[in-house]
């Protein structure tokens, strides 16, 4: 079986390979070319069911063009009346044993691959996260290393990274196309799936479930690095000084007017537990602002006057005293000076 | 809908024999009228979603306005324009068919067509009072739909409790119909297949509906009484509300295409000039299809995270539908095959649903593996496999049916250059649509998404995608076109314009009120055919010309009706102010009312004497 799936999976990969080429599919975000365990068990049922497919559509479409062609009413044949067949107990039974034998092919692999994926007996000996979805933001908290962050989900390649999944709020879904298939993020109950990525890369997080206005951009990324750069920035992460004062007068400037507008009452800077946004320890290295806007310092500045115009519906619109250009000018300097950790998304090789 | 009659009586008494009308033939004439403007109206909905999403990162319509036209384009398409098309189509062709001269119901028939189109008037009025439409997608799942500000989630909940109900009695209307009415010999395994489906998908509705009734209740609670049935915080759930959902919404997809697959049946035996291939296998085939289609609710719920074993029985279980549908698929090929084929417009939609429902079908097994749906669940592959289900079939099904009754409902046939003209455009337009979005799924594109972001490799499908969407609205207003002229200037029809097989076809075009002066005799599976191969060409009656029984009109249904939706109003609005209560009793009041009238006052209905039966004769 190995064998010809492998012979298929190459030449499907292939093809796949040219679309995406062609400017089908953006690499890292597409599940048509998996970079993951997850999205690989998916990608092997998908063309194991589309070859089924393809077969029997062809075959469909075989009967239904030969038909077509010699069964059309032809002129002068206005009273011939062909013969009423009943039926044909050989044929139906025939079109009855194909297909079962067809679904039985396809299930089998797929009961394995369920049970597979939801296997989670290692997970005390991987990583594991704590993934809270919000709208319209995604926070990880790293429980056992005892620190958290937000948008940007940093993993180690190659190991199996659990993640245990729930909402503050209404129900989200969590997907990672090329790393791995989706799960729901549920008010109620604590869903766990594993992600493993076999390369190294910033990976599109896509929200999937209906969740707001903003559903479409509830956007957040996986980096996923060596094992080496992962240690380093977890010691770096939990190292982080949130006290540490900027160097120039506009970022202190920055530093006292978050503290004066309310901000720290939802964002965390280092340890502060307050997570009703965004934990902004590592704002300065975030791939995106928001999960989707491009990190410069002007889209930062439009965010904090008026994050309603960039993401309706958000929970920060209106929670905060409005701020004049120039102190979100201030704000931005210090906020874009927050890293504390060599590795960023560019260790992956960006975005 | 004769025009000589309509002018003779003027438009006001042409309206009030509408709407106090018990026929089932009228009544299907308002159930094509109300589900096909609600289909505009849907259409409308989904052009605009179309243009929102032609380019990236577009802003034609806002993030809250989005959602409200993705929720009520859902939701006005399944339940008030597709149910009520098909309802219509069952009421005009099934009673012909098993040669009955009514529905077993017909006031409940006329309630049943009134509260759809209520409900459905009440819905829509969410756009304009309570600040906006309903918008947590048709799925209204909580807790979305509970935390909706506004009042279009209470909206949604009434408008669709109300012409649910209408639905349900639909429903039972016909079950009994069938069961009860079926003209001497017309024994079930004699039945044509559209009135099989009928019989099947009245059996869905049955047991199906209640599932969304108790649900609608449940989230109505929630929203207006301060019950917690999905509130987490307070000990409730929310995986309930997807349990009764989908308990309810995958039979009504199958109660969306069973009654198509009867369409089909029809349509291929009569205009392959062939009997049905495998009659049987296609009434058990239909048959099984149903039952499975209540133990595979949970393959919309992959994700949700019910665990292996389940996620395992539902895959299994959702696979072996191909069985029974793949059945269908070859014997409709082999009816066809050996045949003397016509094609006209209602063929040629017959035909273009064979391979686009094959497609659909296909993404349908290729979803049940839940693995692989990991990948598809809540993307554009999933909006590509439905369409490609209710669209591809049911939508190609209805037009089948149009073009293929349409003489027997109005008198007169569907232009055939229009028809074709339209269905080019549309299955063009269809394709061009919806095949693409299989791939922006799998690119990485969720489902209902406002706005998709510049550079993510999206821009061309969703392009493509929206010209398809302007292809297929052009073919619908060609559609139109073709109804107006039918109707001032089409030719009249025969009595059996495609020499048909079955019992509808045997009488005048339209039908005369009462349908079958006598009562007919069947002699076997195609009985007007059988008739026709012996020479006779017309069937034999099974009771000598008599009087006939006939119900009174009556506005009752349309007052209990208007009754429900007063006060559907008022439980929207006592939320605000405890004063709209006052709604709540007067509607109810009325609806009371008019039950109580109802059954206090003895309607016997009329009789149509012999005498009148033979001078018409003449
Ligand atoms: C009511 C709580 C609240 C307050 C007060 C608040 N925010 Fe936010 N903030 C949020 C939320 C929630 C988000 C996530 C918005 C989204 O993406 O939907 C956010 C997002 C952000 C982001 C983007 C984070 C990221 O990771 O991309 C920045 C930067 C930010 N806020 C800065 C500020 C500043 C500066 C202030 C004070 C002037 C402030 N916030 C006040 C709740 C708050
Ligand atoms: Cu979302
Ligand atoms: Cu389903």
């Amino acid at each position: 079986m190995k064998g010809w799936m492998g012979k298929f999976k190459s030449l499907f990969l292939l093809s796949m390979l040219a679309l995406v080429l062609a400017g089908c599919g953006k690499e890292n975000l597409t599940a048509l070319v998996p970079k993951g365990y997850g999205a690989e068990s998916s990608m092997n049922l998908i063309i194991l069911s589309t070859v089924i497919m393809v077969f029997v559509f062809l075959i469909v479409i075989l009967v239904y063009t030969i038909v077509l062609i010699r069964f059309r009413r032809k002129k002068g044949q206005e009273g011939y009346i062909p013969k009423q067949v009943e039926g044909s107990k050989t044929l139906e039974t025939v079109w009855t044993i194909i297909p079962i034998i067809l679904v039985v092919t396809l299930a089998v692999p797929t009961v394995a691959a369920t049970f597979d994926l939801a296997d989670e007996s290692a997970s005390a000996d991987g990583i594991n996260i704590e993934v809270t979805g919000h709208q319209y933001w995604w926070h990880f908290n790293y429980e056992e290393e005892e620190f958290a962050t937000s948008q940007d989900l940093y993993i180690p390649v190659g190991e199996r990274v659990y993640v245990h999944m729930l909402s503050s709020d209404v129900i989200h879904s969590f997907w990672v196309p090329s790393i791995a298939g989706k799960m729901d993020v549920n008010p109620e109950n604590v869903n766990t799936m594993y992600l493993e990525a076999h390369e190294e890369g910033v990976y599109w997080g896509k929200c999937a479930e209906l969740c707001g206005p903003s559903h479409s951009l509830m956007d957040f990324k996986v980096i996923a690095v060596s094992p080496e750069e992962y240690d380093q920035w977890v010691s770096d992460m939990q190292n982080a000084d949130p006290e540490e004062e900027p160097q120039d007068a506009v970022a202190q400037d920055g530093k006292a007017l978050f503290e004066e507008n309310n901000c720290m009452s939802c964002h965390a800077i280092g340890s502060a537990p307050s997570a009703v946004g965004p934990d902004l320890t590592n704002f300065a290295n975030r791939s995106r602002i928001a999960g989707y806007l491009e990190p410069t310092k002007e889209n930062l500045v439009d965010w904090l006057m008026d994050p309603e115009s960039l993401k309706p519906g958000n929970k920060m619109t209106g929670a905060y005293p409005a701020l004049s250009e120039e102190e979100a000018d201030s704000i931005a300097e210090y906020l874009l000076q927050l890293e504390h950790s060599e590795i960023t998304p560019e260790s992956a090789g960006g975005l | 809908m004769s025009i000589a009659a309509t002018q003779k009586r003027g438009f006001g008494a042409f309206l009030w024999d509408y709407i106090t009308t018990v026929d089932h033939k009228k009544i299907a004439h308002l159930y094509l009228f109300g589900g096909g403007f609600f289909f505009l109206l849907g259409g409308l909905e989904a052009m605009i979603i179309r243009i929102q999403l032609a380019t990236p990162e577009n802003d034609f319509i806002s993030a809250g306005l989005y959602n409200e036209m993705i929720t009520m384009h859902g939701t006005t398409m399944i339940f008030l324009a597709a149910m009520p098309l098909l309802l219509g189509l069952m009421n005009a062709v099934m009673p012909l068919q098993i040669g009955a001269r009514d529905v077993a119901f017909p006031f409940l028939n006329s309630l049943g067509f009134w509260l759809f189109m209520f409900g459905g008037i009440l819905l829509n009025f969410s756009w304009f009072m309570g600040g906006g439409a309903p918008d947590a997608g048709w799925t209204a799942y909580a807790p979305l739909s509970t935390q909706s500000p506004g009042h279009g989630v209470d909206f949604y909940v009434l408008g669709l409790q109300i012409s649910g109900a209408g639905t349900l009695m639909g429903g039972i209307n016909f079950l009994a119909t069938i069961v009860t009415m079926r003209a001497p010999g017309m024994t079930y395994m004699r039945m044509p297949l559209f009135s099989w489906a009928t019989f099947i998908t009245s059996v869905l509705i049955l047991f199906a509906f209640p599932a969304l009734t108790v649900g609608l209740f449940l989230l109505m609670f929630d929203r207006m009484f301060g019950s917690a049935f999905f509130d987490v915080a307070l000990g409730g759930n929310t995986i309930i509300w997807q349990h009764l959902f989908w308990i309810f919404a995958h039979p009504e997809v199958y109660i969306l295409i069973l009654p198509v697959f009867g369409v089909f049946s029809d349509i291929t035996a009569t205009l392959s000039k062939k009997r049905l291939f495998g009659y049987t296998a296609m009434v058990f085939a239909t048959i099984l299809i149903a039952f499975l289609g209540f133990m595979v609710w949970a393959h919309h719920m992959f994700t949700v995270g019910l665990g292996p074993v389940a996620n395992s029985i539902f895959a299994i279980a959702t696979m072996a539908i191909a069985v029974p549908t793949g059945i269908k698929i070859f014997n409709w090929l082999a009816t066809m095959w050996g045949g003397s084929i016509t094609i006209n417009s209602a063929m040629l939609w017959t035909l273009g649903f064979i391979p686009s429902f094959t497609i659909g079908g296909m993404t349908g097994i290729m979803l049940a593996s839940a693995v692989a749906d990991y990948q598809y669940h809540d993307t554009y592959f999933v909006v590509a496999h439905f369409h490609y289900v209710i669209v591809g079939g049911t939508v190609f099904g209805i037009m089948a049916a149009l073009h293929f009754w349409w003489p027997k409902m109005f008198g007169r046939i569907l232009h055939e250059g229009m028809g074709k003209l339209t269905f080019w455009l549309f299955f063009v337009g269809f394709h061009l649509t919806f095949f693409v979005q299989h791939f922006l799924g799998l690119m990485g594109m969720p489902r209902r998404y406002w706005v998709f972001l510049e550079d993510q490799g999206l821009d061309t499908g969703n392009m493509v995608s929206t010209i398809g969407a302007f292809l297929m609205a052009v073919g619908v207003v060609i559609f139109l076109i073709n109804v107006f002229y039918t109707w001032a200037k089409g030719n009249k029809a025969p009595a059996d314009p495609w020499d048909g097989r079955s019992l509808e076809w045997a009488i005048s075009s339209p039908p005369p009120y009462y349908n079958f002066k006598q009562t007919p005799l069947v002699r076997g599976l195609d009985p007007l055919w059988v008739e026709k191969m012996e020479g006779k060409g017309e069937i034999t009656p099974a009771e000598p010309l008599g009087d006939i029984h006939m119900p009174n009109s009556s506005i009752l249904p349309f007052l209990i009706s208007l009754g429900f939706t007063i006060a559907g109003f008022g439980f929207i609005f006592q939320v605000d102010h405890s004063a709209y209560l006052i709604l709540v009793f007067a509607g109810i009041g009325l609806a009371l009312l008019s039950m109580l009238i109802r059954s206090l006052k003895d309607d016997h209905g009329y009789h149509i004497k012999k005498e009148e039966l033979e001078r018409e004769a003449d």
